[in-house]
């Protein structure tokens, strides 16, 4: 029984963290139909700049808990500067083109980024773990978890319920729905195309980098964060379905728990769960749990 | 006319027995170069960079420049090797056993170096040394792990001058069973690939040897790179095992570091990091009181106070501003075996400049002083190094050097913790490591 329940507080740990990486990329698919490789590297330049923030927040001795918004105000920063420089800047021109073209943009963005950032911190570790160590522990099933967790999975939900809440609820979000129904038709209507665009990406951008930021804390920040990033993240939106927010949260939850499970039950499978999840939800449902059959416009 | 004919045929048959004296004295060995040149290859990206690759490089730059300017202590007081200049030729090890594998050729074929110094994976290592021996190009490895080279093969262009992974992990569990001979249980978190199945199998296989009732409650093996340990690290605060084992190394085992302590996971357990010397000069505090520091050798924190070392570490920290890890000192144990062997093929050559088949020679089975201390080529047929081990265990934070301080250090001497010549590794710690002698 207390395995079960450490097990699931596990599971759900890396669910949460497993959706703030990867819901930016299900985001930006849905409405611009664009696999956006260069996900990975935003997410390291939110890593880098959470990290490198907290450093010289913490080094002027400033109100430790002031850290967690330090870290906020990094990704904020990263995702809204990098975020419309490389949709304005290049990813606009491969609208219309085929997918493999798209594909190779992103990656050679992801490649630039990736020596960008090199460029910019070195290539020395970071440490920002104050935010970590801050809020103290909560024990659960007899051991001890970091309270920083728990933040995380609340940021997690938190981001998950405003997304929900921004497509649905707002007038913007309604537009967005209807560009990703029919990009056509909304322009007959009026919609700004370009506007619809760049402020999705930007938003993507900064889920991405929220989702380094926020990690950073807990890692050592390296060059190479990245590529592990995007690999899970893609396993991620494939099992949810490409380019829907709930399918990215349960696709989360789903890998989450099946790899804490292994972690403790079965410890020689944990390097497969995550593909294995992958693969038996692609045999029963070829396009992910809520991913939606399209009609082929000729 | 018929005088002067006679004459440029005298003449031409002294040019041809001149000519000829000279060639045959060129084929007698090669001439002295203007330059030793040395390949070396290291990470310079990628995650193994900045734990490994860059404080290898740096040894490198500051004993080659201190060596050609003939700056270093006895035995090597003498300018680069011979008198001849080093020049390095340095590039990145990232990309692949592969790459590498086309990056040797061109490094033998185009570079025209004289040897090679390099590798830090295995898979590397592993990958080259056949291309070294078909190029019959020298190779010294530096800094791969991997016991299987000399163990399932022999060569005649390729060394290694610092000991195998074996030696750390048998020294590991000799050092626990020393300072905790109450152990009862066992965990190991180890990287699911060569360098962490080898390394977690060699010590759980050396506990149970050395005492047979101790237990395994927990074997994981989240993968390369993970940094993300949450799961891991509640299965072994569950598991609660007398002591964890890890080979982790870089930003993995730095993220699990900082993920572990305000898990109290070292409250609960006696954590054993075989690497665990490159992260004391960086993470300063954030590794408590307790917790078990492997250098891959006597290196780093670990290294003999001897002269050799003394200069090295104040070389180095003068020029980077940090002390050198072990992957450094595996460097400068590279550098000094070369010098040693080229200047002793050089005086058994009367002074003429070596083959580099005669530079081999003197490599093999030779005994040469480092920084580490004295280093033997005693496996492999005189072609991999044999050394001790040293463990400490973390104190106190020193304010001075900002790094904890290492308490209860043992150094186990390289018989205790090598097979000896001839021996598999394996067949050595599976028969109860017949042949070892240890303090």
């Amino acid at each position: 029984m207390n395995q079960l329940l450490i097990i699931a507080v596990d599971g759900l740990v890396f669910a949460s963290w497993l959706f703030l990486v990867s819901v930016g990329l299900s985001l930006i698919y849905g409405v611009l139909r664009i696999l956006n490789i260069a996900h990975g590297s935003l997410f390291a330049v939110g890593a880098y700049a959470g990290a490198s923030l907290v450093v010289a927040y913490s080094a002027a001795g400033l109100w430790p808990p002031g850290a967690l918004g330090v870290l906020l105000v990094g990704a904020l920063a990263a995702g809204l500067v990098a975020g419309p420089l490389i949709e304005r800047g290049i990813v606009r021109w491969t609208y219309g083109r085929e997918p493999v073209m798209q594909l190779l943009v992103t990656f050679s963005v992801f490649l630039i980024l990736e020596d960008l950032t090199k460029l910019v911190w070195g290539v020395s570790p970071y440490y920002a773990y104050q935010p970590y160590q801050l809020l103290g522990q909560v024990r659960i099933g007899g051991i001890d978890y970091p309270a920083y967790s728990f933040l995380v999975l609340l940021v997690a939900a938190l981001v998950g319920a405003g997304l929900w809440w921004f497509v649905r609820r707002t007038r913007f979000g309604r537009v967005v729905v209807a560009v990703i129904h029919d990009p056509e038709i909304s322009v007959a209507m009026g919609v700004n195309l370009s506007r619809v665009y760049v402020t999705t990406f930007a938003l993507g951008s900064v889920l991405a980098a929220l989702g380094g930021a926020f990690t950073a804390p807990m890692i050592s920040v390296v060059p190479g964060i990245g590529v592990e990033v995007i690999v899970l993240a893609f396993a991620v939106v494939v099992v949810g379905g490409l380019g829907s927010l709930e399918g990215a949260a349960v696709g989360a939850l789903l890998i989450g728990l099946v790899r804490a499970a292994a972690v403790h039950l079965l410890p020689v499978l944990e390097l497969f769960t995550i593909y294995l999840v992958m693969a038996a939800v692609l045999l029963v449902r070829p396009l992910g749990l809520f991913g939606r059959v399209e009609a082929r416009r000729i | 006319m018929a005088g002067s004919t006679k004459g440029w045929l005298a003449l031409g048959l002294v040019l041809g027995v001149l000519v000829t004296m000279v060639g045959v004295s060129t084929w007698a060995g090669p001439v002295r170069p203007a330059e030793v040149r040395v390949g070396i290859v290291t990470f310079l990206s990628g995650a193994a960079a900045a734990p490994f690759g860059i404080p290898a490089r740096n040894a490198a730059e500051v004993i080659i420049s201190e060596l050609n300017a003939g700056r270093v202590p006895a035995p090597y007081n003498t300018p680069g090797i011979g008198g001849v200049p080093i020049r390095p030729v340095i590039i990145d090890e990232a990309g692949g056993a592969e790459k590498q594998v086309a990056e040797f050729r061109r490094l033998v074929l185009d570079e025209r170096v004289d040897l090679v110094i390099g590798y830090i994976s295995s898979a590397d290592c592993l990958a080259v040394a056949p291309v070294a021996e078909e190029l019959r190009a020298l190779l010294v490895m530096f800094d791969c792990g991997t016991n299987q080279i000399f163990e399932e093969r022999s060569y005649r262009y390729v060394f290694r001058t610092h000991g195998h992974q074996i030696l750390d992990n048998v020294g590991a569990a000799r050092y626990i069973l020393r300072i905790r001979p109450q152990v009862a249980t066992i965990a190991g978190i180890n990287q699911n690939y060569a360098w962490g199945q080898d390394s977690w199998n060699t010590f759980r296989e050396s506990m149970r040897k050395l005492k047979p009732e101790v237990r395994v409650l927990a074997e994981q093996f989240p993968r390369l790179f993970a940094g993300e340990y949450s799961a891991e690290l509640s299965a072994l605060l569950a598991a609660r095992p007398d002591v964890i084992h890890t080979s982790f190394w870089g930003g993995d085992l730095e993220s699990f570091l900082i993920q572990g302590l305000p898990r109290r996971i070292y409250e609960r357990s006696t954590l054993v990091l075989t690497t665990g010397d490159t992260v004391l000069p960086r993470l300063g505090q954030q590794i408590p009181p307790g917790v078990v520091i492997g250098a891959r050798g006597p290196h780093g924190a670990l290294a003999p106070n001897v002269p050799l070392n003394r200069w090295f570490r104040e070389v180095y920290t003068n020029r980077f501003n940090v002390r050198p890890v072990y992957p450094s000192y595996h460097m400068s144990q590279a550098l000094f075996g070369v010098k040693h062997a080229y200047e002793k093929a050089l005086a058994a050559n009367r002074g003429t400049w070596p083959t580099k088949e005669q530079v081999a020679a003197a490599l093999r089975g030779a005994t040469f002083d480092t920084p580490s201390g004295t280093i033997r080529m005693a496996l492999g047929n005189g072609h991999q190094a044999v050394e001790g081990v040293a463990y400490g265990i973390t104190s106190r934070f020193n304010t001075a050097t900002k790094e904890m301080e290492l308490t209860q250090v043992f150094h186990f001497p390289a018989e205790c913790v090598n097979p000896p010549e001839g021996m598999k590794s394996e067949e050595w710690i599976a028969r109860g490591f017949p042949g070892a002698r240890c303090p």
